[in-house]
C-alpha cells in the first residue's frame, strides 16, 4: 500500500514539475525520428548534429568480441572527459543504426551500461557529443553468430 | 500496464549505481509472424530517472534495445537514503514509473 502511494506520489510529482517547466527540455522533446532513420554512422550522426566525428582514447566501448546471441548483446561506454552532453551507441549494420542516446546532465557520470540487439558482425560505435560540439567516438568490432533482428 | 521494473541503487563512496531491468517486448518492426505479416515495432522510446525528484537522466531509445531492456547509469552525489525514480514511455504511450532507495 505504500509502495503504491509512492509510485503515485511519483508520477504527481514529475505531472508537477512538467506543468511547471522544471523538466530539462529533452525530456519532453519530439523523439529523434529522423535520428533513428537513419542508416549508417555518419547518416545518424548528421542527424543528430554532430560535425566529423573523430576517434577518440578518451571514450571507451565495451562488449564482447564475439557474441552468441545477437539478441542480447551487454555494450557499456563511458567517456573521461569532462563536458559531455551525450552519449550516442549505433551498431552500424542494424536496420536502423541508432540504438540509444543518453542525454547527460551534471548529476550523471558519463558512462551507461545497456543490452542492444545486433542484426549480424558489425562495427558498434560509442559516440560522446561535446559542449563545445565535437563528436568523439570510439568503436569496436563485434562479431554474431545468431542474428537478433528479423526470423 | 506494464510489469514493475526491477530497480536497484547502490551507493558507492558519493555515487550512487543504479541498475533497472525493465520488463517491454521491444519489438523490433522487422519480424514476421506465422502468417508472414510484419509484427508492428512496440518498444520503449523514452527513458527519465531522477534522484529525490529532480529530473537526472533522460535517455531516447530506439528499436535496437534488447527486449526486457537492462540499463546501468552513475548518479553523482546521490548517498542512501536517497530516492531513485525511473520512468519510460514507449511509442503506444504507455509509461511506467518505479522508485527504488539507495542501499
Amino acid at each position: 500500500m505504500r509502495r503504491r502511494m509512492m509510485l503515485k506520489r511519483g508520477a504527481e510529482v514529475a505531472a508537477a514539475l512538467a506543468a511547471a517547466g522544471l523538466w530539462p527540455a529533452g525530456a519532453h522533446a519530439a523523439w529523434a525520428q529522423q535520428a533513428f532513420d537513419a542508416k549508417g554512422f555518419a547518416e545518424a550522426l548528421k542527424a543528430l548534429g554532430a560535425r566529423t566525428p573523430q576517434e577518440s582514447k578518451d571514450v571507451t566501448l565495451t562488449g564482447p568480441d564475439i557474441a552468441e546471441n545477437g539478441a542480447v548483446v551487454p555494450v557499456a561506454c563511458a567517456c573521461a572527459l569532462p563536458g559531455v552532453k551525450r552519449l550516442v551507441l549505433l551498431v552500424d549494420k542494424n536496420p536502423n543504426t541508432l540504438a540509444a542516446v543518453f542525454d547527460v546532465s551534471d548529476a550523471i557520470e558519463p558512462q551507461f551500461a545497456t543490452r542492444v540487439k545486433m542484426a549480424q558482425t558489425s562495427n558498434v560505435y560509442a559516440v560522446a557529443l561535446m559542449d563545445d560540439g565535437q563528436a568523439l567516438f570510439a568503436q569496436k568490432e563485434i562479431k554474431v553468430t545468431l542474428g537478433g533482428c528479423g526470423g | 500496464m506494464a510489469d514493475p521494473m526491477r530497480i536497484r541503487a547502490q551507493a558507492q563512496g558519493d555515487k550512487a549505481v543504479v541498475r533497472v531491468l525493465m520488463s517491454h517486448e521491444m519489438e523490433t518492426g522487422q519480424r514476421k509472424d506465422s502468417a508472414g505479416k510484419t509484427i508492428p515495432a512496440w518498444f520503449i522510446q523514452e527513458v527519465t530517472a531522477s534522484l529525490n525528484g529532480s529530473p537526472v537522466l533522460t535517455a531516447q531509445w530506439g528499436t535496437a534495445v534488447s527486449k526486457n531492456p537492462f540499463m546501468q547509469f552513475t548518479i553523482r552525489g546521490a548517498k542512501a537514503g536517497d530516492k531513485v525514480s525511473v520512468s519510460w514511455v514507449d511509442n503506444r504511450g504507455d509509461k511506467r514509473t518505479d522508485e527504488a532507495t539507495v542501499a
